[in-house]
């Protein structure tokens, strides 16, 4: 039997470990939510220095006016990034053609007109086409999309093209754009709609006269991110949409996109400190900025235009 | 004599109801166009991929020939990558919730994490890839190993982790801490005894979703160059690897078309994995989530 006293000491240590548990653990804590924001400075940082590289041996001026990306010709490379941020826009609006209506339409039916039951069913459907890896995608683009234009549209489709490229990359996004879309409609409030209603709308009219109107923050903000997701898109340009950098806004021919190329050169054996190796980097460096811009445009539209009930 | 003209009503509200018709069915249209996608997708996939789907398939390495080809390698590459991303990113990812959920003060450093956060999830995976490459390979000189394609994946799928478990951790109520606290229990007790056992179903579902996601990624392990032909299988996680999806895209790269059912049979390994962490995320989610 342990006396009193022995009872208090055991539980005074005790106490002392558990205060030191209570110091420890929040620093602990704020150290692995600062490894998040040493990621970003990583990234920003690796971009920085290694395009500085580039720089140094590439003109600034010619990296950004020149249309010419011909960085693996040896005798003369000229490194023009225009013809690949061509290449990554056409695949954007292509994806982008795709993407909005099928997507905001999806989102419409979804929380205008669908039964619960019917909602049930869909979403999970929606979750598992958002949740396909992007290689998977990309195999799609090239063994069944291409063919598929090819055979019914456009005969002289060649077999890598921004054409179905940007279509798979705007399938991909759907589920995005109908989640986020159909997320910002939901939250606005039933007795709006219930006044429309009274007032003797049809549906069509409550949903494009009264919810889109009040939810358009959100459904803005989602396009926006959608554009950013298109644009940073990898594995299925780099599968589909050729290899050829080119200036141009020909959806049938093969181009060649920011990421495409990135992963192009990391396939290849452009050996550590070459030129094409500090490309990719100034190459990167562009794309993280239009998709951070884009990002945060996303952002300040959905905080600013944001209507409150 | 009725006060309500029937036929006036119809003549006026014809059109309208009629556009209503018209647009609902083309909304819905949208739906059936994303299903009818799916089905295209899966069916393609499996008649090209069934062929070549054996048991050979499983347990032979990739090879020059496509009737030889197999996946062993990949698969097993996969599952060494997730020894490293799974206790890393669950982990960081946990611990950063719980430091802005339940420690950190409503300042500016604060909002600052929480917007670095929603930015780092919408940073395009290549980029991912540049930095695991200057700063996991070659500056601190992990080679192209399974630990800098872990590590790199983890940073990948931190932000996805983080943003579940706040959710997690946010919906367990606010009586629960104060009967928590009435009791004499500290800060860290409550967090340990009562916040993470009500908020672990959300922590699993979205860590499991999260890990998927990394099992399907393939840019940024191209750019730590992850190998594409390796005949051998890793024994730590300082070895060389390649991983399933990394075998795809060399497979649907190649001209030879046979190599392409190579490629849909890999796919459907990868795509039934996947199904099956789904499945599990979501039965948990069904299972164990509490309704307060």
């Amino acid at each position: 039997m342990k006396s009193t006293r022995e009872l208090i000491q055991e539980k005074q240590s005790n106490k002392n470990i558990g205060s030191i548990m209570e110091k420890v653990i929040p620093i602990v804590l704020l150290m692995t939510a600062i490894i998040s924001v040493l990621t970003t400075i990583g990234i920003v940082i690796t971009l920085l220095v290694e395009t500085v590289t580039f720089f140094q041996r590439v003109s600034i001026v010619e990296f950004f006016t020149s249309t010419e990306w011909y960085p693996f010709y040896e005798a003369d490379p000229s490194y023009g990034v225009l013809s690949l941020i061509a290449g990554t826009l056409l695949i954007t609006a292509i994806a982008m053609v795709v993407a909005i209506p099928i997507g905001l339409g999806a989102a419409l039916y979804l929380s205008e007109y669908a039964t619960e039951k019917v909602r049930r069913r869909v979403k999970p459907i929606l979750e598992v086409l958002a949740g396909i890896p992007t290689i998977v995608y990309g195999f799609f683009a090239l063994t069944f999309v291409t063919p598929l234009i090819k055979n019914l549209f456009l005969s002289d489709l060649s077999i890598f093209n921004a054409l179905s490229g940007g279509i798979v990359v705007g399938i991909m996004i759907i589920p995005m754009v109908a989640s986020l879309s159909e997320d910002a409609m939901r939250a606005v409030p039933n007795h709006i709609r219930e006044g429309a209603f009274a007032m003797g709308a049809t549906r069509l009219e409550v949903a494009l006269k009264v919810v889109l109107p009040g939810a358009l923050s959100g459904v803005v903000a989602s396009f926006v991110l959608a554009i950013s997701r298109a644009i940073g898109e990898t594995m299925i340009v780099a599968v589909a949409a050729g290899s050829t950098p080119k200036f141009t806004a020909d959806p049938t021919e093969s181009i060649q996109t920011m990421t495409a190329y990135i992963v192009q050169v990391s396939l290849g054996d452009a050996g550590y400190g070459s030129t094409i190796y500090y490309s990719i980097y100034a190459v990167g460096m562009t794309l993280f900025v239009f998709t951070l811009l884009m990002n945060l445009l996303s952002q300040y539209i959905s905080r600013k235009f944001r209507e409150e009930y | 004599m009725s006060s309500i003209d029937k036929q006036l009503i119809q003549r006026k509200m014809g059109k309208r109801t009629f556009q209503n018709k018209l647009l609902k069915a083309i909304f819905f249209m949208c739906i059936i166009f994303s299903i009818l996608v799916l089905g295209a997708l899966i069916i393609r996939v499996v008649s090209q991929g069934i062929t070549h789907l054996d048991w050979n398939f499983l347990t032979s390495f990739a090879s020059r020939f496509p009737e030889e080809a197999g996946f062993k390698a990949a698969v097993v590459g996969s599952l060494w990558l997730m020894v490293i991303v799974a206790p890393v990113s669950v982990f960081l990812g946990v611990g950063t919730a719980i430091y802005l959920e339940e420690y950190a003060k409503d300042n500016r450093f604060t909002r600052f994490i929480q917007m670095n956060i929603s930015n780092l999830a919408g940073v395009p995976s290549v980029v991912f890839g540049l930095l695991g490459l200057t700063f996991f390979v070659r500056l601190m000189e992990m080679g192209r190993s399974i630990m800098a394609g872990g590590l790199t994946l983890s940073l990948l799928i931190l932000p996805i982790i983080v943003v579940a478990a706040q959710e997690a951790i946010r919906s367990v109520p606010n009586d629960q801490y104060e009967a928590s606290f009435a009791m004499g229990a500290s800060k860290w007790q409550t967090i340990r005894r009562i916040v993470l056992p009500s908020a672990i179903p959300g922590i699993l579902t979205g860590s499991i979703l999260a890990l998927s996601r990394a099992i399907g990624e393939t840019a940024p392990l191209l750019m730590i160059g992850a190998l594409t032909f390796i005949a051998y299988l890793p024994e730590n996680v300082w070895d060389g690897f390649t991983v399933m999806p990394i075998q795809i895209f060399n497979w649907t790269g190649r001209p030879q078309e046979e190599f392409h059912f190579v490629a849909a049979s890999g796919i459907m390994i990868l795509l039934f994995l996947l199904i099956i962490m789904n499945s599990v995320a979501i039965y948990i989610r069904n299972k164990f989530s509490k309704r307060y």
